[in-house]
């Protein structure tokens, strides 16, 4: 039910605090998604969406953080 | 897809799993909240590779496992009434009630209509003015904000003739619900991602620290999730009761404000019933004041809401974390997803659903 897909967007077409909206490309298909919640967002963004809003920007470089820790978690180390 | 695939590497995965195993010295019993969770962690086999002494217990976090069956009564009560178009989550349509399921509701005739969007139905709304188009609104906080921008969007449009049915509800006081249990058995929680992207975390700090619990805001990939137990039980193991943010990529200590300030603008806190768990305070969340003529149990009045029944099998147990699935002497023989007879067997993010589908002794041919 919580399940929120990443996709990036492809364009932005206008819209107003309550109807900014997008084209935002999943693995496959491309879906027009609400970024009201986005306001940041810009093309080429990765967002998490959720029943057809997105609901955050997907940080990059936390993305790589995230994969350096576990890439750090050795049997003999300690991160 | 960017994203995905690098949180499912085996290999991290491996590495992650043996990485717990090596600081685990003592048994710990760790929940994940969120039905997603539960979902990925079966669907991976995450729990398999984590040690014999790490137990993982399923939580509450199920909103089709956990929406009232009196609810469900009524909603198909009201998808039977004439002119009536309503619209729905499709987990929910297969869930039964005492009046059936509203599949059920939909092969005898009435107007039941899937939709993957809360704007969905707001467009059917629009474009059909003689109908009366009503949402059934369901979910946790992840997906309040969906359901308040349709009540905004409606409001700002003049759409009348839209309404919703609403059994909203939220995580802490489910959590702190658990945790007051004297039963409870529960050492640490992975927190669910997705609810946190949009309220933060802010609120599960009082409760990490009143009950000296550590509390690991998780993702839902399978790395996500080794990384969200590591962090559980390096806390547990080194004596901390902290928050912690494993899914920095997408959760910020204070969420997403806007979609915070739509839901505060459009619903009120409120009780609510809790399907196998019962009545939680202050744990759901209704329609404010000013929106209440978008409330479709006050446009539909005359329906009679049917009591809830107590008993159904012990979902309820497996709900708040005291049983695990395959205890139940019911499981996979006289419960399935065909046949379920509570509710965690119903939705696929269910704990029974999610074993059945992945942890089903299959007879293999010459074995």
């Amino acid at each position: 039910m919580c399940l929120a897909v990443p996709g990036q967007i492809l364009s932005i077409d206008g819209g107003d605090k309550l109807t900014r909206q997008g084209r935002v490309a999943f693995a496959g298909l491309i879906r027009q998604t609400n970024l009201a919640y986005v306001p940041e967002a810009v093309t080429g963004d990765y967002v998490l969406v959720h029943a057809g809003f997105a609901i955050t920007v997907i940080d990059e470089a936390e993305a790589i953080k995230t994969l350096a820790y576990l890439a750090a978690i050795e049997p003999e180390g300690f991160p | 897809m960017k994203h995905v695939d690098e949180f499912r590497d085996p290999a991290a995965a491996r590495r992650t799993a043996e990485a717990i195993a090596r600081i685990t010295t003592r048994p710990w019993t760790l929940m994940e909240i969120c039905g997603g969770q539960t979902h990925a962690i079966v669907r991976h086999g995450v729990d398999l590779l984590l040690p014999e002494s790490v137990s993982l217990l399923h939580g509450p976090g199920c909103p089709v496992c956990v929406t009232p069956a009196s609810m469900i009564a009524t909603a198909i009560a009201i998808a039977g009434r004439p002119g009536v178009i309503f619209c729905s989550f499709g987990d929910m349509l297969r869930v039964p009630s005492t009046s059936g399921s509203l599949n059920v509701a939909k092969a005898r005739g009435a107007d039941i209509r899937m939709v993957y969007s809360p704007l969905d139905a707001l467009a059917i709304a629009r474009a059909q003015p003689d109908r009366e188009v009503v949402f059934f609104a369901i979910g946790f906080e992840t997906t309040a904000p969906a359901t308040a921008m349709a009540v905004l969007q409606a409001e700002r449009e003049g759409i009348e003739n839209f309404s919703m049915l609403v059994s909203h509800v939220l995580v802490p006081p489910a959590i702190e619900a658990i945790l007051g249990d004297t039963a409870n058995i529960v050492q640490g929680f992975l927190a669910a991602g997705h609810v946190c992207t949009i309220m933060g975390y802010r609120e599960y700090e009082p409760i990490s620290q009143r009950y000296h619990i550590p509390i690991v805001v998780t993702g839902f990939e399978a790395l996500d999730l080794l990384q969200g137990i590591y962090l559980c039980i390096r806390q547990l193991e080194e004596g901390r009761a902290e928050v912690e943010n494993q899914y920095s990529r997408s959760v910020r200590r204070d969420g997403n404000d806007l979609a915070q300030a739509a839901i505060a603008r459009v619903f009120t806190v409120r009780q609510q019933n809790w399907r196998g768990i019962g009545d939680i305070q202050a744990s759901g969340l209704g329609l404010a004041p000013a929106y209440m003529r978008y409330d479709a149990l006050l446009r539909f009045s005359d329906i009679a809401i049917a009591p809830e029944r107590a008993g159904e099998c012990f979902s309820g147990e497996i709900l708040r974390g005291l049983r695990k699935p395959d205890a139940c002497p019911a499981f996979g023989t006289g419960c399935t997803p065909e046949h379920p007879l509570g509710a965690t067997m119903v939705s696929p993010e269910g704990a029974c659903a999610a074993y059945y589908r992945y942890r089903r002794p299959i007879a293999v041919a010459g074995a």
